[in-house]
């Protein structure tokens, strides 16, 4: 193993490189655009067709949005979109408890092998289109969002929008944290996003479950 | 079970590790019966791809025979399947395109999020590939794991043998979608840089699609004998300016088609492939593409460009403005291999493609590791090594009658 950390063309070390210069990338595009949004603040400003949540904003709540292809009917994947099947694509989620009159109550897992309850309130309901939802006073974390389902063109199937806004447990620091841990909630729900259009197109939730010579890994669970 | 692994550059072992079990409903299981190594394998070895963990299990050229299906596949114990490379859903937006390379389920959640920072967008899943494309076990082992059973696999029939139909998981469509994203014309001039097998799989269908000539470039003299025998002219780069030979040889406009079959790691001793040596070695590039360059300046105006060969990131001194002011026509990719396995497997079954010559050895599971350093240090004798699990070790067969090697 010494042996390879000092090999030049290592793999792990390339995409080291790659993710760096990846960052400094990203950091030299953000400077640019805050240059662009100073000198645009000369004009008055043009309302745009972006998504909400895509727009540079300033606001203590993290706001999150991702919106997927889904190659299924508007109405298949608003049905689907219940509670009783949440576990079956949202690999965070312990357990979602009716507790009547629109309210559920979600155990979450949370970065460092703890639990998070979430207490939220449906708050309206858009029959095949709209779920939006509300977090209750008794909720860990104070959040609300929307599952959005809007048709695709050309019979393409379903836009499916998930946006998110929450106040992060001990601000940026702790949602950097959590971020690292892959408990962050952006990065849950991409991937149970994914995994809900995994399960409607396919049937399955894709797993990469298979052997390796890793004496921790198993051929029946997925890995990383 | 009995598998290849990677376990570092240039380090490959045979291990033993737990054989692989049925997790979804669409999967089934094979054993294997021939698995090739491909020359996308040595990119890999030789550590130029991302995302590979030791004890990961490589090969994606493979076929067998089914012993377990899951609940919803459509095979059946005991049929011969060769596997497509490419691990495709079938019914996401690019599946039913048939782009079934650009598969947007089969890269799990989990994995894809580093592929999408790479590339823009998550690539489609492929087998014993890297983590950026699934992570999924490979087929160099006795037995392996088939996401979407149901999609994938072609049923081979009993009378065509292993070695007729192997190259159907990846080669031979790869050779034959290289030469359809030229769209060649009835009499053209196409150019196809690099012998190995996807050039002389692409020679062969572009002599099938209607070439009038294929002029093909290497420097390995078997390779070079191989792509003669299947219809093309040829030439060596050691002994020749390319540009200079192929503006002569088609009146000075240039082959209407350029294909690169050689990918990131191009050979030759030029002042533009040695800069590239150096920066890939100092890491701030990781492509060599001589090869691409040179066939952009060749082609004629207004004529195809078809890239087959594998890239991994960011190329250097890529002449981007000779490409536009020349007007050429740019397709790449992975394989959509699903989209062409019935019309190829019918026309291996008619005597079109010669699948066996270009195979130089047979060789046990069990020798991989040797294999792997011929493969990558003798491709002038090793044209391409087929693997048998359940071989004893050391029970290599080597074909005698190679002319020129």
């Amino acid at each position: 193993m010494s042996r390879h950390k000092t090999d030049l063309t290592d793999p792990l070390l390339l995409a080291a490189a790659g993710a760096g210069i990846a960052a400094l990338a990203t950091g030299a595009a953000l400077w640019q655009r805050r240059r662009q949004a100073r000198q645009a603040g000369e004009y008055e400003p043009i309302a745009t067709d972006a998504p909400h949540w895509t727009l540079d904003k300033a606001s203590d709540r993290a706001l999150f949005g991702k919106s997927l292809l889904v190659n299924r009917p508007r109405a298949e994947l608003y049905a689907a979109w219940t509670p009783e099947r949440f576990p079956e694509f949202m690999e965070n989620v312990v357990a979602v408890d009716d507790l009547g009159d629109d309210v559920s109550q979600w155990t979450i897992k949370a970065p460092a092998g703890r639990e998070v309850t979430l207490v939220n309130r449906i708050t309206e309901r858009v029959p095949d289109q709209s779920i939006y939802w509300q977090s209750t006073p008794a909720s860990d974390i104070a959040n609300s969002g929307e599952v959005r389902f809007t048709d695709a063109p050309a019979g393409r199937g379903t836009f499916v929008s998930l946006i998110l806004a929450y106040d992060p447990p001990a601000g940026e620091v702790g949602r950097l944290a959590a971020k690292l841990l892959q408990r962050e909630p952006e990065v849950q729900a991409r991937r149970d996003l994914h995994r809900f259009k995994q399960l409607m197109e396919t049937g399955e939730v894709t797993s990469n479950a298979s052997p390796s010579a890793r004496s921790a890994e198993s051929p029946a669970e997925p890995h990383i | 079970m009995r598998a290849v692994t990677w376990q570092g550059r240039h380090k490959i072992s045979v291990e033993t590790v737990p054989d692989p079990e049925i997790v979804n409903p669409r999967d089934a299981i094979i054993r294997v019966t021939s698995t090739a190594i491909c020359g996308s394998d040595l990119h890999l070895y030789d550590g130029y791809i991302p995302g590979m963990r030791a004890g990961d299990i490589v090969g994606h050229e493979f076929m067998g025979e089914v012993v377990e299906t899951g609940a919803c596949s459509t095979l059946k114990r005991g049929q011969r399947v060769v596997i497509p490379f490419t691990i495709s859903c079938g019914q996401c937006f690019f599946c039913e395109k048939q782009q079934y390379s650009a598969c947007d389920n089969s890269n799990p959640s989990e994995t894809r999020d580093a592929s999408e920072l790479m590339m823009g967008h998550a690539m489609g899943a492929a087998f014993g590939y890297a983590h950026l494309t699934g992570g999924y076990a490979g087929g160099q082992a006795e037995y392996v794991r088939i996401p979407y059973s149901d999609v994938g696999p072609v049923v081979i029939p009993d009378d065509l043998a292993d070695d007729d139909v192997l190259f159907l998981s990846d080669i031979l469509p790869t050779g034959w979608q290289a030469a359809v994203n030229a769209d060649i014309e009835p009499g053209d001039t196409v150019a196809v840089w690099g012998c190995g097998p996807v050039g002389l799989f692409t020679i062969q269908s572009a002599l099938l699609l209607g070439a009038g000539r294929v002029i093909a470039i290497d420097h390995f003299p078997t390779r070079l004998a191989l792509a003669k025998k299947y219809g093309a002219e040829i030439l060596d780069y050691t002994q020749v300016d390319v540009r200079e030979a192929l503006a002569e040889m088609t009146g000075g406009i240039g082959p209407d088609a350029c294909i690169d079959c050689v990918g990131m790691e191009s050979h030759g001793f030029t002042v533009d492939n040695i800069l590239d040596q150096v920066k890939v070695k100092m890491l701030s590039s990781t492509e060599r593409i001589h090869a691409l360059r040179q066939a952009i300046l060749a082609c004629r105006k207004g004529g195809r460009l078809s890239i087959p060969g594998v890239y991994g990131g960011f190329a250097d001194k890529f002449p981007l403005g000779q490409l536009m002011e020349k007007g050429l026509t740019v397709k790449s990719g992975q394989t959509h291999v699903q989209r062409y396995s019935g019309e190829l497997l019918d026309m291996i079954r008619d005597g079109k493609f010669d699948t066996v010559s270009l195979i130089s050895h047979h060789a046990p599971l069990e020798d991989a590791a040797d294999m792997y350093r011929h493969w990558h240090d003798e491709q002038n004798l090793y044209t391409k090594i087929v693997l048998k699990p359940g071989l004893e070790k050391g029970a290599i067969t080597a074909r005698q009658e190679m002319e020129h090697a």
